[in-house]
């Protein structure tokens, strides 16, 4: 009864061999496909047959494993923009609604510049983006900063007004002629590149480096030790000497740029357009990511392509089922909800 | 602009506002236990979906409403199993519950889109019969309506004149000393997100058993997230939910009404008033709040082994 038997909770670090926590990870996904193959069965759906399309849609053909990689790049950046903040004890929930902004920043690039060549258009684009979501990251980091408003309320309420600024800008001015609901699509110039001839394009490696250089910082330079101070103990390291206000605004401004790029990766790389509710809780998805992987970037990767796996199979799910494709966010639930609960029988030993 | 249209506006204000309080008391009791839910939007989601189906099934919008408070109290379970059992981290299982609700939500709605349903009658207080009829059938509310100013006065009495509400406010201000007073934590917090859940259930039953009378997939539209912002601006306090929840469907009514009186604003910008509004009372409200949220809202729990 001496010790405090509360405590804060902490992104857990990865305390197990690679191997070992992989076959873990797999088991319980194993455990959530068994349960949402029962709820299939019980809709009446032949799970097994479900399943099948499931894979061959993802992993069994290299089109569907593309697809996955595709899937997957978004989410590599949006749990990266709540990992980083996450260090200094910050909690972004507000990738989704960065991610708008950072939309609409490079939108307004590609809409407005289009006549640039695509060297100077997309730089240009990518620095939007990330000052758009930056911006956006400004409001609760700096309310946070000076001891206002906790940032996790700001940045959920901000995650609703966004998306009715990019219709607001859509209906308002961007709007195509024939469409309302869409920009016209972008030039090619405006367009990020693809590879190999499948839809993967440069954005996956703008998430690798982003995340390289996210590990390379908070393990090799000051900054990546102030801020683990910062997380561990704020008021310590501002009695320290630590710039406390400003690391924790400049900080949820990275992340929120962070999120913007992955927003401009979508509209430029991916979809080549704008248009309402493109993002489809990408932000949301981020946020879980990053807490399932500890923040780590490998578990980010790992993490982002299982939840990839799901979701693209969800599409198939839809068009060969006859199910919503909301329904795949069971079987992505059931994995989330497995793995926070960590059952025992998973556990191996914990500390 | 005219009398009728600003009662219009006032009555739509009232049927749109009322789920969002039920919502909103819902999370006070979850979050004066100590706990937060994210999840919300899935809750809603859920209980409005099943309470649809059984009320078209059935025909009675009753079962249909006791449907969606069960719904809504066993989705709260799902998170107290994680956060309090498995000592999960909150916002990431409130998170998890939401996409859960998004599609079990979507397969229990599957078969019942574009149903219709024969709702909860709407009635008048009595003493409102001699106005003329342009009015009163802007004022013909159902039961849920009028009910949920009592139920707020109801929660504010459970959690503040009760044992019960003691215990749950203490657990929420600090487990351990609860414990050592010999209260049994993880037993409050899985009754007070039981109860919370009943009412979010309340809530999504009146959207879409009595309001909207249909079942759309995502009809919620972030219902969840502004409770969730609203309990804080309530602070913590089911009284001032009342004020949170008119101050908030006042804004969606006040931008109804320059719609409708023809200003030239954008439908879109005027949509994220109610929410820069909250945004500019929280941070008018800013800095006398931390002495008044829960004090230890979202940590875990270790139990006292």
């Amino acid at each position: 009864m001496s010790q405090p038997t509360e405590t804060v909770t902490h992104f857990p670090v990865f305390q197990y061999k690679a191997i070992q926590s992989t076959v873990r990870y797999l088991l319980m996904i194993l455990f959530a496909l068994l349960m949402f193959g029962l709820i299939l069965l019980i809709s009446g759906k032949d799970p097994i047959q479900s399943y099948k399309d499931i894979f061959t849609s993802t992993l069994g053909s290299s089109y569907g494993f593309s697809e996955v990689i595709v899937a997957m790049i978004p989410m590599l950046i949006t749990a990266l923009a709540v990992a980083l903040p996450s260090r200094v004890g910050l909690i972004n929930v507000g990738g989704e609604g960065q991610l708008y902004i950072g939309a609409a920043f490079a939108t307004f690039g590609a809409l407005t510049f289009s006549n640039l060549p695509g060297w100077f258009l997309l730089p240009l684009m990518v620095l939007l983006g990330m000052l758009g979501g930056a911006l956006w990251a400004f409001i609760p980091g700096y309310l946070k900063s000076i001891g206002l408003v906790n940032e996790t309320i700001t940045t959920l309420l901000l995650n609703s007004v966004a998306p009715k600024i990019i219709g607001f800008l859509i209906f308002g001015f961007w709007h195509s002629p024939m469409d309302t609901v869409k920009t016209a699509n972008f030039v090619a110039a405006a367009k990020l590149p693809s590879f190999f001839g499948t839809r993967i394009h440069l954005g996956l490696i703008f998430g690798l480096i982003l995340l390289i250089i996210f590990w390379l910082v908070m393990k090799y330079t000051r900054w990546g030790l102030e801020m683990r101070a910062i997380g561990s103990n704020p008021q310590a390291a501002k009695r320290n000497g630590l710039p406390l206000s400003k690391y924790l605004v400049v900080i949820m401004c990275i992340g929120g740029a962070i999120a913007g790029l992955a927003g401009m990766v979508q509209v430029s790389g991916f979809y080549g357009t704008l248009f309402l509710n493109f993002s489809m809780s990408l932000g949301f998805m981020g946020f879980m990511i990053c807490w399932l992987a500890g923040g780590e970037p490998l578990g980010i990767i790992l993490m982002s392509f299982v939840v990839a796996v799901i979701t693209t199979g969800g599409n198939l799910l839809q068009l060969t089922r006859d199910l919503p494709y909301a329904v795949i966010n069971i079987l992505l639930a059931f994995t989330l909800f497995i793995v926070l609960a960590r059952p025992s029988f998973f556990k191996g030993k914990t500390p | 602009m005219t009398l009728l249209s600003i009662l219009g506006v006032l009555s739509s204000a009232i049927f749109s506002g009322t789920s969002l309080l039920y919502t909103t008391l819902g999370e006070v009791i979850d979050e004066r236990a100590g706990i937060v839910n994210l999840g919300l939007e899935g809750v809603l989601l859920v209980s409005a979906s099943s309470g649809f189906a059984v009320t078209y099934l059935s025909g009675n919008p009753y079962l249909g409403i006791l449907v969606s408070i069960l719904a809504g109290g066993l989705m709260n379970m799902i998170l107290g199993y994680l956060v309090i059992t498995r000592k999960a981290n909150q916002l990431a299982s409130g998170l998890a519950l939401m996409f859960f609700g998004f599609g079990l939500s979507a397969l229990i709605g599957k078969s019942f889109v574009g149903d219709k349903i024969h709702s909860l009658t709407r009635f008048l207080l009595p003493g409102l019969k001699n106005l003329p009829l342009l009015y009163t059938s802007l004022f013909k509310f159902d039961i849920l309506i009028y009910l949920v100013i009592p139920v707020a006065i109801l929660v504010w009495w459970l959690l503040y004149r009760t044992r019960w509400g003691l215990g749950v406010r203490a657990v929420g201000e600090n487990a351990d000393t609860a414990f050592a007073s010999g209260r049994n934590p993880h037993l409050i917090r899985y009754q007070a997100l039981f109860v919370g859940g009943m009412l979010v259930g309340l809530g999504a039953a009146h959207l879409s058993i009595a309001y909207t009378m249909n079942w759309t997939e995502y009809m919620t539209a972030g219902r969840g997230f502004i409770a969730v912002a609203l309990v804080i601006f309530s602070k913590w306090h089911p009284l001032r939910a009342i004020v949170g929840a008119l101050v908030f469907s006042g804004a969606v009514a006040f931008q109804l009404l320059l719609q409708s009186s023809g200003v030239k604003v954008s439908p879109f910008l005027l949509d994220t008033i109610p929410y820069i509004l909250t945004l500019v009372v929280l941070i008018a409200w800013g800095g006398n709040r931390k002495h008044s949220a829960p004090a230890s809202l979202g940590r875990v729990y270790q139990g006292s082994e």
